[in-house]
């Protein structure tokens, strides 16, 4: 088993380096370089070749690539294109945000929708799980725009509480605070995981339900509590993990929207700043991230399965 | 009438279908279990057989219910109890026996929580008392290592290590009715007859009344006292077990019995002087193959080791060994699926290249491949019609009507109507679906078919037939048969010869009559005594024979410094793969046995 | 057979006619055909709806997309009234027309990239598999690591290096959904080249183009084709996310997600809620309708048994 957590996380390191390459690439397709941005249209040709000199543009591809890799390695994440301010600058004053969301999204929704999968599975063709169906089915298909603009209607324009933007400082605010503070965005993405997240663990818990050695529990007159608990949960471990940390790294994609419909300053905003600026360094630096974040919970949902797999934790 | 068990009594079932229709399954059984009886539910897949013995449990499968009729267990009518009044009954007072214990056993609990598991939810018993039963139980089953096995999982140990387990499971309770559904049909007859005994044993010890579901005649002669033979969810016969085995009265269990087949002996004289032309048609010589990566010329899951085998004109030769053996990777390295790492397969003298895509279509077309599964054999989108036209468009150029009339004339050769052009393959049962797939290798015109376990798959009536079939064309078109079975006296019944693998070598070879007389290979001999036979009393005489005579002859035989065939017959060639502990000793002309000293001991 | 006292001596024997034929019984009957159920209904009526709006709408607007149909209206953001039934947005155009308009736009540019990922993914898919695994190696592997970015970051690099356009977003998406439907193709071929009907073929000496065309993709289309509903709205979901973000459909051009996002702004000015609600409403009603149909044809898998407990 240990020979393949470590093919895995081997996988898992070529996979980052293989990402770089297409990010680093991706930007690199453009016409126009940093230099050519950053001076404007009307720039001398001279001017453009001295500070293609100076930015190193006039290497070769993978000489610029090993070096903007070793740099973003070693923390120097460049100068974003447009102000010329150190990227972990800018980060530093937003990351906050965005994983404050993110974090809570987890902590909040990951329970719930497991509880309500898991509830639904149990008792399947019941009130409760043909209510749970039924509106995740609604809420899986619906863009996250929408959801957060029923909860905004409902919220801001029925109940009159709070504001459609997110906006304030979050310094010194307790838990219960912060919950508070970005409870729209909050609830927003816990719909959107929370429909996923119901169908897909209701789904794996009725898959391993499905099995023979289901039915012979049954025949052993084994309690439903026990039968659940203990036969099919155990085994539906793998599967589980799976579906939460693909809904995590889903949130990488809700993140984005949420922030820019309500308008409040995280990581996502920023890159789409950088796309819209056409700021390839801070879109290159932040992808990274992004992506670093999303392999990491593919890899760790990966050990996971492996880890809860019988046959490998006891070989012959 | 106290010591009634169990009694089934115009028991009805049936499924719902998708637009609310029912379809009966179970039309109206009775038939009742006293204790300390064993009573045999016997018919072929879709006779209802184990539908009726889950209804023991008051269960069904899903999409049946039980719609009339009422089922008795121990006087209360379980069709009519709720299901959390049927749990304290389940597991304690009737248990169940799949036919899967690898699919049946929990792949993440101890092996030994999930034996002990009923009585102790129920509060019948506490785990000390529950782990000292199992202890017992593991003892009297047989298994090894009683004191340790049920701390491991189930992937840990074998598959009929795992169906006995699973017989301890379902006794820890001590139930009064066992209910148990082909629990050998997927075992080696060699582990079958093992398994078996275990099973007869515990419930003549315990005293417990059981419901015994099985297609298998011969199985239900050694272990049960009263059979039920059903057909279509209905009862057509049923009495005590010597009325039923030795004066059938119904029709249907007439055809049971004349498929069951009798225990081959060396009669028919003919067999042993086999006269054939000196070239065969079809060999495999010193064939080496298996999978993996090859490792200095070999491959590094070596299943095949210096196998030679050859098959003459219209002749057949059957090949037998239990499965892992390499039957079918024998078959599969001469037809080219799987190119042999060495060795070398010929066809009528002429050698061919070890990879199929490196085969001429005429060579390709002269060596044809019957696969084991017919449902994964046609294509499910292909007419039968269509399936049937390709070898003779894609061989022979054949087209239009030419092609259409060899299609019904291959129809025929195979006894189906021929409308059956025109249909699906999901539209064909079993046994019909097993025709097309052979008829689709006799459309190649073929010198030689490879059957690969073609009746296995089917029920024993079904596969007499099909074997009547086999035996037909070989009379009529004289195609040459390589027929692949673990089934003795299936192969014994119409093969010209045999060769017996073991571990992937040939033990032993030689024309039928002689394979099945002594001198015996040790391994031949067990594969014989392990063949049920339709004597009731056949397990009984086994109990003391098989274990003392042919496995410790075995034993004996290897640990021996010179095996008993030694002093009688001349040794003709060391293996040269292994010199020191392979000896072959040529019995006469066309038959050889090889000893494997200090090889596993089966 | 131990003790008589337990024998049941009764041997019953069904009545017969000699001349019955017991053959082979058939294991199961045929599964039923396909009907909707109310939500499948409602989820065909609807979709049906669009589509037909996605090829009338450029028709049957009121006012054209970029038209000002009130230019003497004093009043910016009007709420829905006669004559602009879904009210005018920020820039004073009619909610309505924009949404007839962007229909077609919406849906086009998804379904072209749906059937776009489609036809590329199941081509390399299902190749790769029959190709051998020399070439299934190296397409999947360069697959993977296209997989293992989130959707919307490679959507968001590509639109940094070479700016929005419809044409764009068609191949952006076209190409970022190939990698899942290759993932999907190969899967199902997976377990189609290892049935003994394929292998029947190869022994038979048939050459590569009869083995996909005749013996896999027969078999293939089916699941991929069930497949393509949920494929259709997860483009639908990340054309409209990039155009919400300003990425995607870039302005005057009428387009769902840009919809929402240029009449967002309005909100905490106290505008009209509906200019948002409804291009937003359109998407969610058209992909739910799309999910609801999926959901219907699927239905009643699983869960039997977990009734018995």
């Amino acid at each position: 088993m240990q020979a393949l957590i470590a093919k895995r996380l081997f996988i898992g390191l070529v996979t980052m380096l293989a990402v770089s390459i297409i990010i680093f690439l991706g930007t690199k397709i453009l016409p126009g370089d940093a230099a050519q941005i950053r001076l404007g249209q009307s720039a001398s040709a001279e001017n453009l070749a001295n500070l293609r000199e100076k930015l190193g543009l006039d290497r070769p591809y993978y000489q610029q690539y090993l070096t903007w890799l070793g740099n973003f390695l070693s923390g120097d994440l460049g100068n974003s294109l447009s102000g010329d301010a150190p990227i972990s600058g800018l980060i530093a004053d937003r990351y906050k945000n965005t994983l404050i969301v993110s974090a809570l999204t987890a902590l909040i929704g990951v329970p719930i929708s497991l509880a309500l999968g898991i509830a639904a599975a149990m008792y399947p063709d019941s009130y409760l799980d043909r209510s749970v169906s039924m509106l995740s089915v609604v809420l899986v298909a619906a863009p996250e725009f929408f959801t957060a603009t029923l909860l905004v209607m409902f919220f801001v324009l029925f109940l009159g509480l709070g504001s459609t933007i997110v906006s304030g400082s979050t310094e010194g605010m307790g838990l219960f605070a912060l919950i508070g503070h970005f409870a729209l965005p909050i609830a927003t993405l816990c719909f959107v995981i929370a429909s996923q997240m119901i169908r897909m663990s209701r789904a794996a818990l009725l898959n391993v339900m499905a099995s023979p050695y289901i039915e012979m529990a049954i025949l052993k007159g084994l309690p439903r509590r026990r039968i659940i608990l203990r036969h099919a949960l155990l085994n539906a471990i793998g599967p589980i993990v799976n579906v939460v940390a693909l809904n995590l790294a889903y949130l990488v994609t809700g993140v984005i929207v949420v922030e820019v419909y309500f308008s409040y300053q995280g990581l996502a905003t920023l890159i789409v700043q950088g796309v819209q600026t056409r700021d390839y360094v801070m879109v290159q630096s932040l992808g990274m991230i992004f992506c670093a974040v999303y392999v990491v919970i593919m890899l760790i949902a990966d050990i996971a399965a492996i880890m809860s797999n019988p046959r490998l934790r006891h070989p012959r | 009438m106290t010591d009634v068990v169990y009694e089934a009594e115009g028991l009805r079932i049936s499924a719902t279908r998708k637009d609310g229709s029912e379809l009966p399954i179970v039309k109206g059984v009775d038939f009742r279990v006293r204790r300390g009886q064993v009573v045999a539910l016997i018919g072929e897949s879709g006779s209802g057989k184990t539908t009726i013995s889950l209804s023991a449990l008051g269960y069904c499968k899903p999409g049946l219910t039980i719609s009339g009729g009422q089922a008795r267990l121990l006087g209360q009518d379980v069709t009519q109890m709720s299901t959390e009044a049927l749990r304290p009954l389940r597991g304690e007072k009737v248990a169940y026996l799949a036919q899967s214990a690898a699919a049946t056993f929990n792949p993440s609990l101890r092996i030994n929580e999930q034996v002990t598991e009923a009585p102790v939810v129920h509060g019948t018993k506490t785990q000390a008392q529950a782990d000292q039963r199992a202890l017992e139980l593991y003892r009297a089953l047989d298994l090894p290592n009683p004191e340790n096995i049920g701390s491991r999982y189930p992937h840990q140990v074998s598959g009929g290590q795992l169906q006995r387990l699973m017989a301890a499971m379902a006794l820890c309770g001590d139930p009064d009715l066992l209910v148990l559904d082909e629990p050998t049909t997927a075992l080696d007859v060699t582990t079958q007859i093992e398994v078996l005994k275990a099973f007869k044993k515990v419930i003549k010890d315990e005293g417990t009344a059981a419901i015994y579901v099985t297609h298998d005649l011969a199985v239900v002669a050694q272990i049960a006292d009263y059979i039920v033979v059903l057909y279509n969810g209905k009862i057509q016969e049923k009495g005590p077990v010597d009325v039923i085995v030795n004066n059938p009265q119904h029709p249907y269990t007439k055809k049971l019995m004349a498929a069951v087949r009798p225990k081959p002996t060396a009669v028919e004289g003919d067999r042993t002087e086999t006269v054939r032309d000196e070239s065969p048609r079809v060999a495999a010589e010193h064939v080496t193959a298996g999978y993996g990566k090859q490792v200095g010329g070999l491959p590094l899951v070596k299943v095949l080791s210096d196998v030679s085998v050859d098959v003459g004109h219209g002749k057949t030769l059957g090949i037998i060994g239990e499965s892992g053996s390499g039957k079918s990777t024998l078959a599969r390295t001469i037809a080219g699926l799987l190119p042999a790492s060495s060795g070398e397969v010929s066809l009528n003298g002429n050698l061919l290249p070890p990879d199929l895509r490196k085969r001429s279509k005429n060579d390709l077309r002269q060596i044809q491949f019957v696969y084991q599964m017919a449902d994964t054999a046609l294509n499910p989108r292909q007419r039968i019609g269509d399936i049937l036209s390709r070898p003779l468009q894609f061989y022979m150029g054949l087209s239009g009507r030419e092609r259409r009339a060899k299609v019904q004339d291959l129809l025929e050769m195979v006894k189906l109507p021929p409308e059956f052009a025109t249909r699906l393959p999901h539209e064909l049962s079993g046994g019909q679906k097993q025709r097309v797939n052979l008829a689709r290798a006799l459309a190649a015109d073929p010198e030689v078919i490879l059957c690969d376990e073609v009746t296995s798959a089917l029920d024993s009536v079904v596969g007499a037939d099909v074997i009547a079939l086999l035996q037909d064309l070989r009379d009529n078109i004289g195609v040459s048969n390589v027929f692949i079975s673990h089934d003795l006296s299936t192969v014994a019944s119409f093969a010209d010869e045999i060769a017996v693998l073991y571990a992937g070598r040939v033990v032993e070879k030689g024309p039928t009559d002689c394979v099945l007389q002594p001198p015996f290979h040790p391994y031949t001999k067990l594969l014989i005594d392990s063949i049920p036979e339709m004597d009731t009393s056949w397990l009984d005489q086994k109990k003391q024979a098989h274990s003392t005579s042919t496995k410790d002859l075995a034993k004996a035989w290897y640990n021996a410094e010179s095996c008993p065939l030694c002093s009688r017959y001349p040794v003709v060639a060391p293996d040269p793969a292994n010199k020191e502990d392979s000896i072959v000793h040529q019995i006469s002309d066309k038959h050889f046995i090889e000893c494997l000293r200090s090889r596993r001991v089966f | 057979m131990t003790n008589p006292a337990y024998q049941d001596d009764e041997h019953y024997v069904a009545p017969f006619s000699e001349d019955t034929q017991f053959g082979e019984l058939k294991d199961s009957a045929p599964a039923a055909k396909y009907r909707p159920s109310v939500t499948g209904w409602f989820g065909i009526l609807v979709v049906g709806f669009w589509i037909l709006i996605a090829v009338l709408g450029p028709f049957v607007a009121p006012y054209g997309e970029n038209d000002l149909p009130f230019p003497d209206a004093y009043s910016e953001f009007q709420v829905p009234q006669p004559g602009a039934w879904l009210g005018t947005d920020v820039e004073d155009r009619d909610v309505l027309s924009r949404l007839l308009f962007g229909a077609g736009r919406t849906l086009g540019i998804s379904i072209t990239a749906t059937v776009m990922a489609y036809f590329l993914g199941v081509v390399l898919g299902i190749g790769a598999v029959v190709a051998g695994p020399r070439v299934d190696l190296i397409l999947s592997r360069i697959n993977d690591a296209f997989l293992s970015l989130p959707t919307i970051m490679l959507g968001l690099v590509v639109v940094a290096a070479v700016g929005s356009s419809i044409p764009v977003l068609i191949l952006t998406a076209g190409f970022i959904y190939t990698t899942i439907v290759f993932r999907l193709a190969r899967s199902i071929g997976m377990e189609i080249v290892v049935m003994d009907y394929v292998e029947a073929a190869r022994a038979r000496g048939e050459g590569l183009w009869w083995i996909v065309t005749r013996e896999v993709w027969p078999n293939a289309a089916l699941p991929l084709v069930s497949d393509f509903g949920l494929r259709l709205i997860v483009v639908i979901l990340f054309i409209s996310s990039l155009s919400f973000l300003g990425l995607g459909v870039q302005p005057p051009q009428a387009d769902w997600g840009s919809m929402v996002r240029e009449n967002l702004g309005a909100l905490q000015y106290g505008a009209s809620v509906v200019p948002v609600v409804a291009p937003a409403l359109a998407i969610a009603s058209l992909t739910v309708g799309i999910n609801l149909i999926v959901d219907d044809v699927s239905a009643g898998a699983g869960g039997k048994l977990a009734k018995r407990m």
